[in-house]
């Protein structure tokens, strides 16, 4: 028997539990007065509906991908820190090198002004 | 327990040395002033980047020639330095140097010049590094994105240029695509191995058997993306645009340091970890030869522009360096080495003499823009009739020398047909080649072009000028480095 996966099962049964729980309890607490724009597709401030050839600011596609690299630092973090005491020393200063690697990114970034938004 | 030993710090450090100046120059762009003089200390610094490295790499030759050149494995495997790497590297470091110095008046003049243009040419040579050593399949990969990503940068350069652009966007999406075919091998041979390491898969393949489909698949995958990467057909079609669009500077770099990498991983994947499989890739390897031969020297007569013909004579140059690997004995691999460094020679300087030429501002592209070169600037005509017939491989330049050995190759292998097909294409290529020359000795022209070179173009032409006929003549100290780096 897989027994090790109870606990990730129980995490499924909260995960699918906890939206259901907190729209019922909403809809019952809140008061109701619905309008047009209410109730509408939330899609942070884009509208939802439209042309798919419409046009937005690039700085959208320079902050995307500068997230994807910070994002995906922390993503070597995790198994780091996981697996610390086994790496010791020689762990912490690879990371050291990893981290400053990336900040020289970041400096350049920052001071090329890509991270301003006028 | 992982651990860094000072072995593996010997052999990473030139690698090493390169990225780190590569971030100094990125960050020490913020300290020095935006002008002239500011990008002229930093370019400076790139080149002893450059500097350090190759005496490092001095360094680990005379260690490797003091232990009778014994292979000095690295990372638990996963990066090697022996002769082979070392000679490739020398290539690498040389071409990348030579093109920091031509590059400075080139940008200047396109109003481009931007000091990440020398860290990307340092992280692109850092890339390569792990090209020529890598033993382990994932350094290997990450060596080649490190070189491809900061070449598809380079190649699009001029911002506001829409064909450098439009060739940045290709080679992207065509490099992408292919790096997936290359990485889609390398998984199918970690799933028959279990490891990662070129020399265990080089153990596994006998016992898989020679029709083994998975096998099979593998070595077609991994071929695409490694032919690819060498411009050979039928996978070489990114190459006539990137070439001409991209910056000519970039375009010299990317025909001779991305091209000698790609051929050093091709032939440490083939030879080392698939040399008992030969009768598998060889058949391959020799179809795709004999089509990039014909497509590359075909494809280059009808050009009008000079940067695509060279593209095009660049991917028939692979095709000859492919036969040398397929003649498989060792004159062949001796050719293959002399091969690539007398190509690196004489392509650059083609493209230098191009760089050198402007007119209305523009830099000389078409053939008719040489017109007349040879009354108004014989120096400069010479030295690209000596590159021209070092790329057709006529004596007494290096281009000699390399072909030599390939043909000797071949016909010591009893490979005749194959050697009177490449024969064949040499003719061909004298044609293409001497339409170049026609225009700039026998044409004339109203209108002139106008030198512009500065010191470090003059001094790279020179270099390279006499590089190029040096190795024609007196090749014997070239061809015992080529043998050296065989480990013989």
């Amino acid at each position: 028997m897989p027994q090790g996966y109870l606990p990730i099962f129980l995490f499924l049964i909260i995960a699918m539990a906890f939206p259901v729980i907190a729209i019922l309890t909403a809809k019952l607490v809140r008061p109701s007065s619905p309008s047009k724009l209410k109730l509408e597709a939330y899609e942070c401030g884009i509208e939802a509906v439209g042309n798919s050839r419409g046009r937005y600011a690039v700085r959208f596609y320079i902050i995307s991908i500068l997230f994807v690299i910070f994002d995906v630092e922390t993503v070597f973090l995790f198994p780091w820190a996981v697996r610390f005491h086994q790496l010791g020393w020689f762990g912490v200063i690879e990371i050291a090198v990893f981290l400053a690697i990336l900040i020289v990114g970041y400096v350049w970034v920052y001071k090329k002004g890509a991270l301003e938004w006028v | 327990m992982i651990t860094y030993t000072s072995t593996d710090h010997f052999v990473l450090l030139p690698g090493l040395l390169l990225a780190l100046f590569g971030c100094a120059v990125l960050l020490l762009d913020f300290l020095f002033p935006k002008d002239v003089k500011g990008r002229g200390w930093l370019v400076g610094i790139a080149l002893s980047g450059v500097g350090f490295a190759s005496w490092q790499s001095w360094q680990q030759y005379l260690y490797l020639k003091a232990h009778s050149m014994t292979p000095l494995v690295a990372f638990n495997g996963a990066l090697v330095l022996d002769g082979f790497a070392l000679f490739f590297n020398g290539i690498v470091l040389a071409s990348a140097a030579l093109v920091m110095l031509i590059s400075y008046r080139y940008l200047e003049d396109e109003k481009e010049h931007h000091t990440e243009y020398y860290a990307l040419v340092l992280f692109a040579a850092c890339g390569a590094f792990f090209l020529n050593g890598g033993l382990d399949m994932v350094t290997i990969f990450v060596g080649l994105e490190l070189m491809a990503v900061s070449f598809y940068i380079l190649v699009g350069f001029l911002r506001t240029d829409k064909r450098s652009n439009e060739a940045a966007m290709k080679y992207l999406l065509l490099g992408g695509f292919s790096t997936g075919f290359l990485i889609y091998g390398f998984s199918i041979f970690y799933g028959l191995t279990g490891s990662t390491n070129l020399a265990a898969l080089a153990t596994v393949i006998p016992a898989r058997g020679a029709n083994d489909p998975l096998l099979y698949l593998a070595i077609v995958t991994t071929l695409v993306g490694l032919l690819f990467k060498i411009g050979a057909a039928p996978f070489h079609m990114w190459a006539p645009d990137t070439y001409e669009g991209a910056p000519t500077t970039v375009t010299a770099f990317l025909a001779v340091a991305s091209k000698t990498a790609s051929f050093a991983l091709l032939l440490r994947v083939m030879l080392v970890g698939l040399g008992t499989a030969r009768e598998m890739w060889e058949p391959l390897l020799t179809g795709a030869a004999v089509l990039t031969l014909t497509i590359g020297n075909l494809a280059a007569i009808s050009q009008s522009n000079v940067k695509r013909l060279l593209a095009y004579s660049s991917i028939g140059h692979a095709g000859y360096v492919l036969l040398g690997l397929i003649a498989g004995n060792q004159t062949g691999l001796i050719g293959v080495s002399i091969y690539l460094l007398t190509y690196a020679f004489s392509t650059i300087g083609a493209f230098l003499v191009l760089i050198a030429l402007r007119r209305r501002g523009v830099a000389v592209e078409t053939i008719e823009d040489l017109a007349s070169l040879g009354k108004r600037y014989p120096y400069y005509a010479l030295l690209m009739l000596l590159f021209l017939m070092s790329l057709a491989g006529l004596p007494p330049t290096a281009g000699f020398i390399g072909k030599y050995y390939i043909f000797l190759s071949l016909v010591e292998s009893g490979k005749y047909g194959l050697a009177i097909v490449g024969a064949l294409y040499v003719a061909v290529s004298l044609y293409y080649y001497f339409r170049l020359v026609r225009s700039m000795f026998l044409t004339e022209s109203i209108e002139a072009q106008v030198l512009a070179p500065s010191n470090g173009v003059r001094l790279v032409l020179a270099l390279t000028g006499i590089a190029t006929i040096a190795m024609g003549i007196l090749p014997e100290p070239f061809l015992r480095m080529a043998a050296i780096s065989l480990g013989r």
